[in-house]
């Protein structure tokens, strides 16, 4: 049977190491894509990543299921995420956020090629056409907060109460943050929009 | 229903969030408003373009990075962190305090429960109780001790004792 998250969560608070590696398994690709998609850079995101991992290990004596475990796991996500964002080592890596999107003209969120190569999608990679690369810069052009609430909404499928909890908010602000959202991206990515 | 109560139900009921009644109103708006229609028709669209984002795979070295970081960590030296991790300290432990309890509980009746009225009997069992007792100070210093003639250890001694003492005491 497959124990659920709090279990598990518990299980670790108790001293099993094993029940930490199924978390570790269980949340990797969710986090490194929410946090990809918020830093727009490969390498700090996986380290972010991994900060997330080691917080929940530090916190586990002091865990108490009173929330979702997803809620607490994807706050301290978008918690680190938003801190990294504003720490200047950083900054450079936004510059080119305004710039016009062009195929070889990436906002630094891919890995340098001798380190794609290695990847088993490289042919993925490669085919990786304007399109989402307009999308992407269509979403790191959103305001932080706006980003966030559009990435927890729209991938990890976490719901209202859920997410306004992430992002310290309430409900009607959650929504309101979500339709200004949407209608920024209905804008900017308006070409691919009429074709759909 | 207003145009601007749609802004907070447009996405719920693109995803089908919304309870009935929710549902049947915003339908309701959408026949009679085309602004409102367009809208949620290029919210769909963006809703779709989303879908296309590629999901990337951790590198091969994030789970071994996360791992060293993880085991990195000190531990934590509470006591009864050290306890919970250790079953058999736990246990030595345990059977220590349930030791001392148990000798404190067996030794105890020997050295308080005396419940002699008669002194020259209580001194006899005393005595006897020496090797038990360990404090030689106040031992040495009991003023009942001294009186003694010797080891009282015949009953009869006792008796005949006590005799000889109710005789000097009526004469
Ligand atoms: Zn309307």
């Amino acid at each position: 049977m497959v124990r659920t998250d709090v279990q598990l969560m518990l299980d670790v608070k108790a001293g099993d190491e094993a029940s930490f590696e199924l978390l570790l398994q269980r949340y990797r690709t969710p986090l490194v894509n929410f946090l990809f998609r918020m830093v727009r850079n490969r390498e700090q995101a996986e380290d972010l990543a991994q900060e997330v991992f080691l917080r929940v290990y530090r916190a586990r004596e002091d865990y108490v299921p009173s929330a979702k475990f997803t809620t607490w796991l994807f706050r301290i996500a978008t918690n680190l995420a938003l801190n990294s964002m504003r720490d200047t080592r950083y900054q450079k890596l936004e510059v080119s956020i305004d710039a016009p999107v062009t195929v070889d003209a990436e906002d630094g969120d891919e890995r340098p090629l001798d380190v794609a190569e290695k990847h088993p999608n490289i042919e993925q990679h490669l085919v990786e056409d304007v399109r989402v690369k307009m999308i992407r810069h269509a979403i790191n052009k959103l305001p932080e907060k706006q980003r966030a609430a559009v990435l927890l909404h729209k991938y990890q499928e976490l719901d209202y109460t859920e997410i306004a909890k992430i992002l310290s908010c309430s409900e009607s602000a959650l929504k309101s943050l979500l339709f200004r959202a949407y209608e920024a991206l209905r804008v900017e990515l308006a070409p691919l929009v009429a074709h759909r | 229903m207003s145009c601007e109560k749609m802004e907070g139900r447009i996405l719920g009921y693109l995803n089908g969030r919304l309870n009935e009644s929710e549902r049947l109103e915003v339908e309701k708006h959408l026949a009679s408003c085309a602004p409102c229609s367009v809208r949620v028709h290029e919210f769909r669209a963006v809703s779709g373009l989303l879908d296309e984002l590629p999901v990337i795979e951790p590198s091969p070295e994030f789970d071994l990075r996360a791992r060293a970081r993880v085991a990195a960590e000190p531990v934590k030296e509470s006591w009864w962190a050290w306890l919970r991790v250790s079953p058999r300290v736990a246990f030595a432990a345990s059977m220590l305090l349930l030791a001392a309890v148990w000798m404190g509980y067996y030794q105890r009746p020997q050295q308080v429960q005396l419940p002699w009225n008669n002194p020259v009997e209580a001194d006899a069992q005393m005595m006897q109780d020496l090797p038990v007792l360990e404090d030689h100070d106040v031992l040495s210093n009991f003023e009942p001790l001294k009186d003694l003639p010797g080891k009282a250890d015949d009953d009869s001694d006792n008796v005949q004792q006590q005799q000889q003492q109710q005789q000097q005491q009526q004469m």
